[in-house]
């Protein structure tokens, strides 16, 4: 652990990369998730289709995804990103879509009734009310992306994981250890902090 | 045969104890009813029969053994279940789901088949079409009446039923506690039966046990308990029309009065109650009516005055002795 | 073309590829196996005991967030590399979604028809394996398939710590730039991933009773 008091800073960057580009593939995936999740949500074939084709991506495994977009985009953040990107679709889609669908049908006909645009009742009822299960499905993106993002080290796109590959490479505890700890203290927090953001949702629905 | 002697039975944490010292003696081939409001004790009363839930104190026999010597599993086999929500086993057929306790009783394969067929031809329902069914192809009727047949499968001499009916829309429900009135009686079973509506006991019921935070207030017939309810609790219980539900459990040519110089105009058939009369003579606002025999024949007259005095009557005893009341 | 030069690698080097598969699927095949030896008769037992099956499944919950390639990477200090290490490591990922889901399945069985078959009769060990496990069977199974997919994955990743596979085309296709070697494990790999997800879904289908499909 004193290699760590002496590097910190070498971890912070890892740190900081990592988080950088996970942030960024959530933010780009929850944008397309959103529209492609309302879309599938009105629509019973959109949904089947979206389901099927994310569920797919969803499967390969993480470092031959990488591997296979090497030959399209070299190595690099953009590689890391796209494979992150792909990876959350299939969940945020179908937490998107299936919370909107979810969402009581009389109180969206109340809604209607009173007298709210189509836009406003999914901007005001059916989106809020359907926030813990987009939540819930953000907690299993979130933390499907840091643990990506650790393979990702491998074709260059920085993050915690170069410190284990380092370690690896040189045969170098420490840096194993600080590079595996930090990532699993990473994903464990995150996925803690959405939790409790998903429980507090909740009871306020409730 | 069941006897229950000074049942005590306190949940922890509880105010006062679920079943406070209850003794009661149910006769064989008898329906025993017991009811009262939420939390007097009934439910568990009836689980303690068949040690789902285990006593603090006194006994309980059945055919003169005390449940708490004889193993539990043991005793559940022969005594037949059934609960309101009916409990199919979902990944079952129809026929193994009735062929539960006979397996668990080691019959052989031709012996069960046979019995599966018998049990649904009982409870009415085509053998060769709901065999080899699911249960969540059956509507909430028709599960209860497998349930039903399901706890008779073995030909248990005492069955337990918690509310059978409460989950079933009330069309239904009236018809299946004829059907099963009929059945349950034609094989003289004794049965312990639980709920919280009054008519049903009343018309389910060859005694009642109604029972208030674990205490028994009145066990009597449904006729008795009727004339002469035993406290203010069990008379708002039974409702102020019991004068009323007495009159529907006798029946017309019971009260019957000679005929005088002139034919009513209005007829009531001799199988049909004094409540049904009383409704007639409304309806048509005659105060005499003629009993009708099957062939039509007149056998008599009911007046509004007669059936005032079986109203009017007292007597804490069931005063209809007569053979014809239902 | 990529695709062309990938197909001559491998005719070109049979056994190291198969060689390959073979430690992959072995891999794979026994992490799972362990996986389920271990986790599925734990959850059935804390099953019934609520706070211990609420403690092993919060625990289970953190072991899920995990990344793999972090697990694989701590075993390596400790046990070092090679098959053993990356065994251990694949198993310990493959456990969660199996524990998970079956004590939550065994839980989650209706409370009506447990009470009705103790009503009736049965002995726990016979509403264990007459009633609930084949009740709870589909859910677990989920689990298994999750688990599955999840090792096949993470198996790419044991090229890492020296336990051979698919991934090790990948790594060296990567460090020495041949994009036809890096095929040979990648799309292998991803074959082999969704044919597992395939198969298992195919299993679970067909071990759902009958009474319970969807219609």
């Amino acid at each position: 652990m004193k290699w760590l008091l002496n590097n910190w800073d070498q971890v912070a960057v890892a740190l900081g990369e990592h988080i950088v580009i996970s942030f960024t593939s959530l933010a780009i995936a929850f944008a397309l998730s959103i529209v492609i999740g309302i879309w599938a949500a009105r629509n019973e074939r959109v949904f089947r289709w979206a389901i099927a084709v994310s569920g797919f991506l969803y499967t390969i495994p993480t470092l031959a995804f990488l591997a296979l977009l090497i030959p399209i985009v070299g190595l690099g953040k953009a590689n890391a990103i796209i494979c992150m990107v792909a990876f959350s679709l299939m969940i945020l889609i179908r937490n998107v879509a299936t919370g909107i669908r979810e969402v009581p049908a009389e109180v969206v006909d109340a809604a209607r009734g009173m007298g709210m645009h189509p836009a406003e009742i999914l901007a005001k009822v059916e989106l809020p009310l359907a926030l813990p299960v987009i939540v819930a499905g953000l907690r299993i993106a979130t933390v499907t992306v840091i643990s990506v993002a650790v393979v990702a080290a491998y074709v260059n796109a920085g993050g915690l994981g170069t410190l284990i590959f380092n370690g690896i490479s040189n045969d170098f505890a420490p840096k194993i250890w600080v590079g595996a700890l930090s990532s699993c203290a990473l994903a464990v927090a995150a996925d803690l902090s959405l939790a409790k953001v998903e429980g507090w949702l909740r009871h306020r629905a409730a | 045969m069941i006897e229950i002697r000074g049942l005590v039975k306190q949940f922890p944490g509880a105010a006062h104890p679920a079943v406070d010292h209850l003794t009661l003696m149910i006769p064989e081939g008898e329906v025993c009813v017991l009811i009262g409001p939420s939390g007097c004790g009934k439910t568990t009363t009836m689980r303690i029969i068949n040690r789902m839930i285990e006593p603090d104190a006194g006994s309980v026999l059945v055919a003169g053994r005390d449940v708490t010597q004889v193993d539990a599993v043991d005793l559940r086999r022969g005594i037949g279940y059934v609960i309101q929500q009916v409990g199919l086993f979902p990944h079952w057929s129809i026929a193994d789901n009735i062929a539960t306790v006979p397996k668990l009783l080691g019959w052989n394969d031709a012996r069960i088949a046979a019995r599966v067929d018998e049990l649904l031809a009982l409870v009415g329902m085509e053998p060769a079409m709901f065999r080899s069914r699911f249960p969540r192809e059956l509507s909430g009727g028709q599960k209860q009446r497998i349930g039903v047949a399901r706890a008779l499968a073995a030909d248990p001499p005492v069955m337990l039923m918690d509310e059978p009916f409460g989950a079933i829309d009330p069309i239904t429900r009236a018809r299946l506690q004829d059907e099963f009135l009929r059945i349950l009686r034609s094989l003289k079973k004794t049965i312990v039966f639980v709920t919280h509506d009054i008519d049903e006991a009343i018309k389910m019921g060859d005694r009642i046990a109604i029972l208030r935070d674990g205490v028994l207030v009145q066990y009597a017939t449904p006729m008795t308990i009727l004339a002469g309810p035993a406290d203010p609790f069990v008379e708002s219980f039974v409702g102020t029309d019991r004068a009323l539900k007495r009159l529907a459990l006798i029946r017309a040519d019971a009260a019957l009065e000679p005929l005088g110089p002139v034919a009513p105009a209005h007829a009531i058939a001799a199988q049909a109650s004094l409540r049904d009369a009383l409704a007639r003579m409304f309806e048509t606002g005659a105060d005499t009516l003629a009993v009708t025999g099957s062939n039509g024949e007149v056998l008599g007259l009911v007046t509004l005055a007669g059936i005032r005095a079986n109203t009017r009557s007292d007597d804490a005893t069931n005063h209809c002795q007569s053979p014809y009341c239902l | 073309m990529l695709l062309v030069e990938a197909w001559q690698f491998v005719a070109a080097h049979p056994e190291r590829f198969f060689g390959a598969l073979y430690t992959h699927v072995a891999l794979s095949a026994a992490a799972l196996g362990l996986a389920i030896a271990i986790a599925f008769p734990v959850g059935v037992l804390l099953a019934d005991k609520r706070r211990l099956a609420l403690a092993a499944i919060t625990a289970a919950n953190i072991g899920r967030t995990l990344p793999s390639l972090a697990v694989l990477a701590l075993v390596m200090p400790v046990l070092g590399t090679g098959f053993v290490p990356a065994l251990f490591a694949l198993t310990l990922l493959a456990l969660p979604p199996i524990l998970i889901n079956t004590c939550t399945a065994m839980q989650q069985v209706d409370a009506d028809i447990v009470d009705a078959a103790r009503g009736m009769g049965m002995t726990r060990v016979q509403i264990v394996r007459e009633v609930e496990l084949p009740v709870a069977l589909p859910v677990i199974f989920a689990g298994i398939r999750t688990a599955a997919v999840q090792v096949v994955s993470g198996a790419v990743l044991a090229a890492y710590i020296g336990g051979g596979g698919l991934g090790d085309f990948i790594t060296s296709g990567i460090a020495m730039m041949a994009l036809p070697q890096l095929l040979v494990g990648a799309i292998p790999a991803t074959l082999l991933a969704l044919g597992t997800d395939r198969v298992f879904g195919y299993l679970q289908k067909v071990l759902t009773p009958a009474g319970m499909r969807a219609r």
